[in-house]
Formats: structure tokens, sequence, C-alpha cells
């Protein structure tokens, strides 16, 4: 496998809607972006696209991927659509990253968009439970704050983890959002405030979940040639590695840990893994991620992680499968005040504040998740941030982590049936 | 669920007419018997021939070792492993909330079954919890032709 960089990204504002551009125009919007950002790129050196969107039923078109591909004039060139539900636009970068380490191209534009603002909330809460199973799961009242619900019931009744913890997470990642002008929703909040608004499903409250969204995200890979031919500072893609688990929640064996290498069996003897709280998947993407990248212990070699926090709920379950922590002490580790910002107050007290920044860009629960944008919005965070040219793409440099080596982004479907993590280095 | 006819396309395998804006002839295939079941006032799992493994959500071959699954009857009593009350929902149960959620647990059964939990004040659910299966009386041929009752605290 050749190495393979991220020269440029770009992404669109996400927002409720857009009801005056169409899925080709907010890709063109990202893609000019990143094109603006890379000029010696020329587009004879683009060797193909790879595409991602979840859901036919929002975009009320199927082969949307195509009507971009045209829109952006990368036709003839190889192109494809990838789909793996809330993965997809991980998958979509991987796919990327494949066409590369493969040596089948030199440049490859990753582009990722949904349109969500054409149907109602309820409607799209209805679309989306459709990715669960439709015999077993979706008529019984097939819908994913539901599903996740039950997931962290269950957290809290194995490991103590508490509502007021999850309603941490939420006051992070929407405070973080104040300093990022792509964020669709961000505000201060309060533990009270988070607790306060409408129940959505118990525990889960309407701040503790993510938003729909309209938006596009674009990333641009290259071969090593290429990225020191056309950027300035490219960004090197150390490993990549997912995972995948049952559809049915109903089906998630009750076994053993997948261990990390810092970990050993003892730490988990009386955990039946994964059950519902945990996601098998989500550890079998870090753990083979972290092999290809070398890495031995996340919380000291990672700078900072962009990860799917479609529900406060699920950033404290990923914390444990990322090996951040250990299985159980999610909780704890927001608590700690560890995957804050250092440099941002949130009035909260937090002992441990700054250690491992976790979702600096806001994550799902502040940007929004446009679901087939989402894995690649991550992706252009962790190389602006790896780049340090936060400043330059926000406006202001309040989110740049300090001096960061090495960056994590995480993009997860279903309740968990798919999982990407994908390692990203600053080059010296 | 409010009742709805179901119209009946085939029994063997047990196809049902559906609809959603687009209408299918949707065809339970090799797990049609867990549907003809639930009609019958049974709740029907699946047992590895091979590694023994056994499913409460039924499955033709094992997830373990993919061996052919026979079918088993589940006791119709079990535990809440997990649960939650929803207040939203998809458009499609939106008049149906609040409704609560449950995956339920069986003695000797290693996976799990998700369901509606009806007939309590949801403020008193918890996991651990009792419960006995409750069957439609006219079926729907759906999998919500079962609910399940506390049948203690
Ligand atoms: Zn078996």
């Amino acid at each position: 496998m050749r190495p393979v960089y991220m020269i440029s990204g770009g992404i669109t504002k996400f927002a409720k809607a857009h009801p005056r551009k169409d899925f080709r125009l907010m890709v063109k919007e990202a893609y000019d972006y990143a094109l603006a950002d890379v000029p010696r790129l020329t587009k004879e050196m683009i060797d193909g696209a790879v595409g991602s969107y979840f859901s036919d039923h929002f975009t009320r078109q199927l082969k949307a991927a195509s009507m971009v591909q045209d829109y952006l004039g990368l036709c003839p060139k190889p192109s494809k659509r990838v789909e793996g539900g809330g993965a997809t636009g991980g998958l979509c970068f991987q796919s990327a990253w494949e066409a590369i380490a493969s040596g089948r191209m030199n440049c490859c534009v990753a582009f990722g968009f949904e349109t969500m603002s054409r149907v109602n909330t309820w409607k799209g809460n209805e679309f989306i439970a459709l990715a669960s199973d439709t015999n077993f799961d979706f008529p019984v009242g097939g819908f994913y704050t539901g599903y996740y619900a039950m997931m962290v019931q269950r957290h809290m009744y194995e490991f103590g983890t508490t509502v007021e913890q999850m309603a941490m997470v939420s006051i992070k990642n929407h405070t973080n959002a104040l300093y990022n002008p792509y964020a669709q929703k961000a505000k201060r909040l309060t533990i009270k405030d988070v607790r306060e608004s409408p129940m959505v499903a118990t525990p889960l409250t309407m701040e503790d979940i993510c938003v729909m969204s309209d938006g596009a995200a674009v990333c641009i890979l290259a071969s090593e040639e290429v990225a020191q031919q056309v950027c300035h500072r490219p960004v090197k893609i150390t490993g990549v590695g997912s995972g995948s688990d049952a559809m049915r929640m109903a089906d998630r064996p009750r076994g053993k840990v997948i261990l990390l290498p810092h970990e050993s069996e003892a730490d988990y003897r009386h955990l039946h893994y994964p059950g519902v709280h945990s996601f098998r998947g989500g550890r079998m993407a870090a753990k083979l991620a972290y092999e290809m990248a070398g890495i031995t212990n996340p919380l000291e070699e990672l700078s900072f992680v962009e990860l799917h926090d479609a529900y406060t709920s699920s950033e404290i379950q990923t914390y444990e499968d990322l090996g951040l922590c250990r299985y159980g002490e999610g909780g704890q580790f927001v608590e700690s005040g560890a995957p804050f910002m250092a440099s941002i107050e949130y009035g909260l007290e937090l002992p441990d504040q700054g250690r491992l920044p976790v979702n600096p860009s806001g994550g799902l629960l502040a940007c929004g998740h446009p679901v087939g944008a989402t894995g690649l919005m991550q992706a252009v965070f962790a190389f602006w941030q790896l780049q340090g040219s936060i400043e330059k793409h926000l406006g202001n440099d309040q989110l740049q982590v300090p001096n960061p080596k090495r960056g994590l982004i995480h993009s997860h479907a279903g309740t968990g049936t798919y999982i990407t993590v994908s390692i990203l280095e600053a080059c010296e | 669920m409010k009742a709805k006819g179901t119209v009946v396309l085939g029994v063997d395998p047990l196809i049902i007419h559906d609809d959603y804006h687009i209408e299918y002839h949707h065809s339970y295939a090799q797990d049609s018997p867990f549907f003809v079941g639930l009609s019958q006032g049974k709740l029907r799992g699946s047992r590895c021939s091979a590694c023994g493994y056994t499913f409460a959500t039924p499955r033709a071959h094992c997830m373990e070792c993919g061996a052919p699954t026979e079918w088993i009857d589940l006791p119709l009593t079990g535990r809440i492993h997990t649960f939650t009350t929803c207040y939203y929902g998809g458009e499609l149960f939106l008049e149906e909330t609040p409704f609560t959620l449950i995956l339920v647990e069986f003695e000797g059964i290693n996976t799990l079954f998700l369901s509606r939990l009806k007939g309590c004040d949801p403020s008193t659910v918890r996991i651990g919890q009792p419960v006995v299966a409750r069957f439609a009386k006219t079926p729907s041929f759906k999998v919500t032709d079962v609910w399940f009752e506390p049948t203690g605290p």
C-alpha cells in the first residue's frame, strides 16, 4: 500500500434548510472551496471521485451522485456512490483512501451531502428508522432515538452513567460550536437546560440529540507525489479501520471484550460484551486503525478526536470503544473534563480540562448531521486542525488545538452496524 | 397500535399486503413461521442445530457458526433487559406516543426480543422486571401481534 495524503477540504454551512440550493450546488460550493485552497491542482490531475449520501428517500432522486459528478465537471472520470447509513461519509473517505493506496488513482475527490429538509422532522425520523430491521424492529415503533435510549438505559444500569454526565457532553459540543461558523446549532447550555428541554425518549431530551441538516463536504486525497507538488501542508492518513455488528440490537452477543494493547482481560472479568451498551464494531474499527497507525495508547498518542455524537450517550459509549478510557468509565471521562477544550469556559468544574479534546468542532450535536456529509466534515475539521489552519478557515483560532500531531475521526451507522475510524497525522 | 385490516396474499410463505407510499408484496420468506406462530399465541425462536446457540428473534441460519437452525417455542414470560418511553417518534407512530419499548430477555436464550410494554405506568418500569407476552386477538401478521405486560414489580 502507498502512503495517502489529504491535501484539501471544503464544507458548506450546515443548516436546517438550504431551500435555494439543491444537493449538486451544495457539493459544488464545498468543492470549489477545496480547489481554491490548492490552486496548483488542475482538473487533469484529478483521477476520479467517490460520492456519498445516505437516503434516496430524502433526496427523492436515485443516482444522485451521478448528477453531482456531472455538475462538478468530472465526467467521464471514474465515479461511484458509497452508502452505509450514518457511516456513509467515513466509508466514502476510506474508499477514496483505498483508491490512492492501491495505486489505482493519484488524486481522488470524496464528496458527500444530504438534503434532509424536504420532509418534516418526523417523516425524516421515519426514513432513518427504515434503516432498522423492517420485519422485527421498525413496526414496533421505529425510532432511532428510542433505540439509543434503550442502549444508554443499559449503560446506566451496568456502569452507573448519569444523565448529568450526558448533559456535560451537550454543553461541551454546543459551546465549542460558538466558534465554528459552519455549525447549525451553537449555544450556551447548563445541565438544567439540557434536562428540562422536552423529553424525546427516556432519558434522552431534545438537547441530547443531533438535528437534521442540509449540507455538503468535500475531501481531496492524493499520493505523495501529487501532495508534494500541489499542497504546502498535506496531512498523512496513517490508519484506517472499520467494523460491523448485527443489524438488530436484540441479536448482539454477550461475550468477551475485544482488547486494545493497553487493556487486559482482567479489566473486564464481569462484563458481558458488547450487549446493547457498547459498540463492538467501533472497537474493531479502532483496533484496526490503531494497529495500522502504530498507536498503543490512544489517550496519550492522540491530540484530538472528532467522533460521531448523534447522541450525548453515544459520545460517552464511543470514548470507551476508542479506548480513551475503560469500558464503563465513559461517564467519569467526561466528568473529568478531559474531552473539553483547554481554553474555553464552559461554566463547569473540570479538573482535567483539555487533556484530549473530543469534538472541538461541536460534533454532530451542534454542527448538525447531514448524513452523507458528516463523516467528511469530520475529516475536513481534522485536516484544518493538523494543518494549523483553523483560524484561516473558521475566522478565529478558539478551536485550534495547540500543536496537534495526530487526530482521529470516527463515523458510525445504525445502532453500531458499520463504524469507521481513520487516523490523520501532521507532516513535519 | 390501531387495528388495521391486513390483506393476506399467500400463506406459504406468508405474504401480506404492506404499503409505504409504494405497494409491496412483502414476503417473510424463511421467517414466515414466526409470524404465523404469533397468530396462534406462540413466540417462536431458533436454536442452532450445530452449536446450540439460541435466538429470541428467529433466524434460519446461526449467526455464530452458519449452520441451519430449528424452530423452538420461547417461554411466554421473560424479564426487561432495557427500556425507554418514547414521547416522539417517526411519523407513522407519532399518534401512538407515548409508548414504551423494551428488549426482553428469556431464561436460557442467548439473544433478546424487541417489543412494546403495555398495561403499566411508564414511570414504574425497571430493568429486571418480569413480563408476560400477550397476543392480538385479530392478527395483523406483524411483529406487533405480540406485546408484553408486567407481572410484578
Ligand atoms: Zn451455530
